[in-house]
């Protein structure tokens, strides 16, 4: 592709006029954005805005589903995401973060070590390297490390949370979706994936689609405010939070008056 | 006083024992005609089971010796139907259930299946004759009973198969998709294993239809009498379902014992491919679990 190789580069994704219907029923329409690289970006917004269709759309994941059909642009690193050939290649890039922990019915490594063997590496000793780099970056190491061999879907849901975000990693991702990762996860186990979070964005691009405004204020250099499918405002966090809104609806959604 | 029972508190208790009661009544009148069945088979069949009945040929007319070329038969039969519907009836489940879009030729295709799972046996067993033993040329043998009793018993396998890999959460395959990987990985590394003993519930259900099963072999390969063992899926065969019924009904001067005989037999041989397939699943179930 010719287009956007001169833009800045430090834009991971830009989004121009995405619209997203699930047979018919429109879920997003007419969202425009940029999410930069290197960075946390947040998605606020109440249920049913079309925050998780968003992140559906970003690793094509319309390809698995029969109704779900979008239009508009998303370009990935200069690529308009309609003309790339290989969508498993793409999603291999991309970790995606659930809001319910899904510990897959496989044991810890394995949870861990599925993305590398589908990426083709077979040697035990690079996965035992991949498996522990993963989980220690997850913070979960400590606690599975004599368990590795017990079910992933066992554990509890606070390590069940990390042990997804530890096989997000082990894809190597450069970009991390979150969607709302901390519902079913206690604050402690919350405010330590924060942390996780807060040194991975050294090396990768992150959305975080949270529920919890006070999450992505402390987390994200720019949030986006999505509301009944619509991308209200895209501003700085820290501006946005001090009440600089172009929008009344922003402000009473962050100031929890509604939603 | 704040939490002593109240006469609503007492109604719900009362209600709920009774349906308890109620529940276990039904339980009760079901297992009550299986206890029969067995009690009366190993009391009038018991006496005459032996060596000599199970691995003898029949003598004198059928009324006497062993029921051995209808045992063996039996086990081809099983067999073979086995082996020509459970890969063909699972595949056919997997595309239904993971790659099939839900449309009106899905709708109909699941519905068609539903439809022939209705269809009485006999019927199957006229198509078996049309189809296998006079179109395909197999002859009145193994191959066409088995074709017969793998057609008539596919729907129990693809429906079985088809609902225990829905039972396996959505969750998990958009977990998989989102690491990248294909329909078919998601499947074999994922839904497969977690599906694995539901398939086999449908794989027993088969094994039971298929050993008992009478009119589908009677014109497709199943002999009334016959002096040699099989010796390929093209020879006929003799089976414990038909020869139950000849022997009941059709042989003058059996002795009493010999159709409970071989009617226990019968039981005995599904209950042993069941216990087979249930220690497989057992097995399995201790690799993987959620």
């Amino acid at each position: 592709m010719v287009e956007n190789t001169n833009d800045a580069p430090d834009i991971k994704i830009v989004v121009e006029n995405l619209s997203i219907d699930y047979a018919g029923e429109p879920a997003l329409t007419g969202v425009s954005l940029e999410i930069p690289r290197n960075e946390i970006f947040g998605i606020i917004g109440p249920a049913n805005s079309g925050k998780t269709s968003f992140l559906n759309c970003v690793n094509r994941m319309d390809d698995m589903r029969d109704n779900m059909n979008v239009t508009g642009r998303v370009i990935y690193d200069g690529i308009d995401l309609t003309n790339w050939r290989n969508l498993y290649a793409l999603r291999r890039k991309i970790g995606v973060v659930f809001p319910l922990p899904v510990g897959l019915p496989l044991t810890v490594y394995n949870n861990v070590a599925l993305a590398p063997r589908l990426a083709g590496i077979k040697k035990r000793a690079e996965l035992d390297v991949i498996v522990e780099r993963c989980l220690t970056r997850a913070a979960l190491w400590d606690e599975v490390k004599d368990r590795l061999d017990s079910l992933g879907s066992l554990l509890s849901g606070g390590q069940q949370q990390r042990l997804t975000i530890a096989r997000a990693l082990s894809q190597e991702p450069d970009l991390l979706m979150l969607d709302e990762f901390s519902i079913a996860v206690d604050p402690v186990t919350t405010m330590r994936i924060e942390d996780v979070l807060q040194e991975l964005k050294e090396e990768m691009t992150i959305i975080l689609v949270t529920n919890l405004v006070q999450q992505a204020n402390r987390l994200a250099e720019q949030t986006a405010f999505f509301l009944n499918g619509r991308c209200v405002e895209v501003g700085n966090t820290k501006s946005m939070f001090d009440g600089n809104v172009s929008h009344q609806e922003t402000k009473d959604y962050i100031e929890g008056r509604f939603g | 006083m704040m939490f002593a029972e109240s006469p609503l508190n007492k109604r719900d208790k009362k209600t709920q024992k009774l349906f308890r009661i109620l529940f276990l009544m039904m339980v009760m009148l079901l297992v009550t005609p299986v206890l029969l069945i067995l009690a009366t088979l190993i009391y009038k069949g018991g006496p005459i089971i032996s060596m000599e009945f199970l691995f003898a040929d029949p003598r004198n007319g059928m009324t006497a010796g062993g029921l051995f070329p209808a045992l063996l038969g039996t086990i081809w039969l099983v067999v073979v139907a086995l082996i020509c519907s459970v890969p063909l009836g699972v595949a056919a489940a997997i595309y239904l259930s993971e790659y099939a879009p839900d449309n009106w030729l899905t709708r109909s295709i699941n519905l068609a299946i539903v439809n022939l799972a209705g269809v009485p046996s006999i019927v199957h067993a006229l198509f078996g004759v049309g189809a296998f033993v006079i179109f395909m040329d197999f002859g009145a043998s193994i191959l066409a009973a088995s074709l017969t009793l793998a057609i008539m018993t596919l729907p129990v396998v693809i429906v079985a198969t088809r609902e225990s890999l829905q039972s396996v959460p959505h969750a998990f395959r958009e977990a998989c998709w989102n690491m990248g990987a294909t329909r078919w990985q998601t499947i074999r590394k994922v839904v497969l294993p977690n599906a694995i003993s539901g398939i086999l519930t449908g794989v027993i259900l088969e094994v039971s239809r298929t050993s008992g099963e009478t009119a589908p072999i009677m014109f497709t390969g199943a002999a009334f009498y016959l002096p040699t063992l099989p010796e390929s899926v093209f020879d006929q065969t003799m089976a414990l379902a038909m020869h139950l019924y000849v022997v009941a009904t059709q042989v003058p001067n059996v002795p009493d014992a010999m159709p409970y005989g071989v009617a226990l037999v019968l039981i005995s041989v599904v209950l042993a491919f069941n216990a087979l397939s249930i220690s497989f699943r057992i097995y399995l179930r201790g690799l993987k679990k959620w």
